[in-house]
């Protein structure tokens, strides 16, 4: 968007009245520095004093910064990767976690927000409004009020249980339960244990067949509180691209004769696309980042299966007092986050020579 | 005919399923609400049931009366305040000089600032707790407010904004012989209203919903604001037994600033991120 703006800004001013245009550059300078120092005292100076803490054995005391501190090379790094200890295991618990939070709540909330989008789109100009506001609200509440109100609903004997019942289901123990989703179906087709295959051999200090565990139960009510309180943004999104669609190629297909079903596939989800790779990109790089919820709701219990790298470098570092380690967590999170935003991006490339 | 009626029955299936939809949105809050003004055995006994009987005020009662509530409410009050008072001009100060002033480096600076906006904030966590430390604010309200005082986002806004509007007005005013600054105080900043709202709307939900940043700048408990305090609540702290009520009341307490402001605001908020997306 910006660069082009950028350039043609540039260009209108140029060569015009330079008398007046004085003192121009100093002002420029005087007007951003505010944000740049700030930004660079909270942000960019932060991220280097951490590069450094994730390669010293810095304990919490005293000054990163100071002699006593000493340099330990990548120590950190492979505590929590290759080290074989409790650091490693916890870390790939972490990953295990959080890669089905990410591969459960993407999807769906994509597809919800669509989903919603098409309806409220259909919907006549007055109820649009009302229904937007309805699906949209649960975005601007804070993460730690809808934590506290998953607790309750959630709760064994809460509303959702309540519900289930009364349809004849016995909901499980939601926040206490740490049994793996994928294990839980396996059981009741009678498989208790894995293949040798997959339980003598692990990554990170997991087995293949722990990794496979799917989310806990605990966690697939987190995957459902995300999926609850971000659909709405999203949903807006999809709104706006459903709004600059032109109607003609629609029309044109329905009098080709095309469904209502072959026409949003064929037509209308093509032409939103670039809305489709923001929402994914936004979505992903978002679920990476669970925090808030875990620090209010569960602290990572049960049984380690809702932590999150993010609530485990946390954890690390301020209460643990494992600072190298909580900073190596978090170097290790965001060059996830960026390998995975990149690898979305090549994938949903568009295709040579179309548009 | 037979589309007509097709179509009518079309129609009346689409608002019955959005009116579910719907429902199935607002119903959590509507439970919120009724559960923090039951007892505790009431909202144990039947959690879905939308009418308090007996109906009690304690929850709010013991939250305002005993307990540390009132001063979280006032800090994050406070916070709130501060850091949309500072994103609102420093912000708009940035965009300006972003979008019309001319000076060596500002390709240098708009790329240092696309940079930022691409750090995921989680990972700042550690970060700016050893910054703040080393500074010596840690744990007092500059360690809470100054971090959060500008956001690259909010200047992105602002200086798509300042570059959408014609520049005639200033030349006029700069041929009248002002100053850069009473330039951008007293002819542009007036006619940038509607992004100054989006601003501010942003900032208030942004630093009153902020959590992680309260973690790692500040403990003692007269620092704490309403998002540490009621995540402190809902780990059982205050409380014997569940609670769910005062725990409830706590957080229907908290949304209400952020729902006023959605409220009032609506329609800004949703062209908001329409606008964003056409970008």
């Amino acid at each position: 968007m910006s660069m082009s703006a950028l350039a043609s800004a540039r260009g209108a001013g140029r060569g015009r009245r330079p008398g007046l245009r004085r003192g121009e550059a100093v002002a420029g300078w005087i007007f951003t520095l505010p944000v740049l120092v700030i930004l660079g005292v909270f942000l960019l100076v932060p991220v280097l004093m951490a590069l450094w803490v994730s390669f010293s054995d810095w304990s919490g005391r005293g000054s990163p910064l100071s002699s006593e501190v000493g340099f330990v090379g990548f120590d950190n790094y492979v505590a929590v990767t290759t080290g074989g200890g409790l650091a490693e295991r916890d870390f790939g618990v972490a990953l295990r976690n959080n890669a089905w939070y990410v591969l459960l709540v993407v999807p769906l909330q994509t597809a919800l927000a669509l989903f919603l989008a098409v309806l409220v789109n259909r919907a006549v100009l007055r109820g649009r409004g009302i229904f937007r506001t309805a699906f949209y609200f649960p975005s601007v509440t804070s993460s730690v009020a809808i934590t506290v109100l998953w607790l309750f609903l959630f709760s064994t004997s809460g509303v959702v249980n309540t519900v289930l019942a009364r349809l004849g289901i016995a909901g499980p123990n939601w926040f206490n339960e740490p049994s793996g989703v994928l294990h839980n179906l396996l059981r009741t087709l009678g498989v208790d244990t894995g293949p040798q295959l997959l339980t003598g051999h692990g990554f990170l200090g997991l087995t293949w067949w722990d990794w496979l565990a799917g989310p806990s139960v605990a966690m697939s009510a987190f995957v459902l509180m995300a999926v609850f309180t971000t659909s709405g943004t999203f949903m807006l999104l999809f709104l706006a691209g459903l709004q600059n669609i032109t109607p003609e190629v629609e029309e044109a297909a329905m009098v080709d004769g095309a469904n209502a079903w072959q026409r949003f596939w064929r037509i209308t989800l093509p032409q939103l696309r670039p809305t489709l790779f923001t929402v994914l990109t936004l979505g992903l790089i978002g679920c990476w980042q669970v925090f808030d919820q875990i620090y209010t709701g569960t602290q990572g219990g049960p049984g380690k299966t809702t932590l999150t790298p993010a609530y485990l470098s946390y954890q690390s570092a301020f209460l643990s007092q494992e600072w190298g380690q909580g900073a190596a967590i978090a170097f290790v999170l965001f060059v996830i986050i960026v390998l995975l935003t990149v690898l979305q991006r090549w994938i949903l490339r568009p295709a040579d020579g179309v548009r | 005919m037979r589309a007509a009626r097709r179509s009518v029955v079309w129609q009346a299936g689409l608002y019955a399923l959005l009116a579910l939809l719907a429902l199935v949105y607002v119903y959590p809050f509507l439970v919120q609400l009724a559960t923090s003004v039951k007892t505790e055995a009431a909202a144990a006994a039947d959690p879905v049931s939308l009418v308090p009987d007996p109906l009690t005020w304690s929850a709010y009662a013991r939250l305002f009366l005993r307990s540390d509530f009132p001063v979280w409410f006032a800090n994050s009050a406070v916070v709130t305040v501060l850091v949309t008072a500072g994103r609102v001009f420093f912000d708009s100060l940035a965009g300006y000089a972003l979008a019309r002033l001319r000076f060596r480096g500002r390709g240098v600076v708009y790329a240092a600032l696309v940079a930022v906006m691409a750090v995921p904030t989680v990972v700042l966590l550690i970060p700016k707790f050893l910054v703040i430390n080393q500074l010596g604010i840690y744990d007092s309200y500059a360690g809470m407010v100054l971090p959060l005082l500008v956001d690259a986002a909010g200047v992105f806004i602002m200086k798509n904004f300042f570059e959408s509007i014609p520049a005639s007005v200033e030349e006029q005013a700069r041929i009248d012989g002002a100053g850069t600054f009473r330039i951008f105080w007293s002819v542009v900043l007036p006619m940038a209203r509607p992004a100054l709202v989006t601003i501010v709307i942003l900032s208030f939900q942004g630093s009153w919903n902020e959590l992680s940043h309260f973690i790692v700048s500040a403990q003692s408990p007269e620092l704490t604001t309403l998002t540490k305090g009621v995540a402190s609540l809902a780990s059982g702290q205050l409380s014997q037994g569940s609670q769910y009520p005062l725990k409830l009341a706590a957080a229907a307490i908290m949304t209400i600033p952020v729902a006023v402001v959605f409220f009032v605001f609506q329609r800004r908020i949703m062209n908001t991120s329409e606008g964003a997306v056409k970008e």
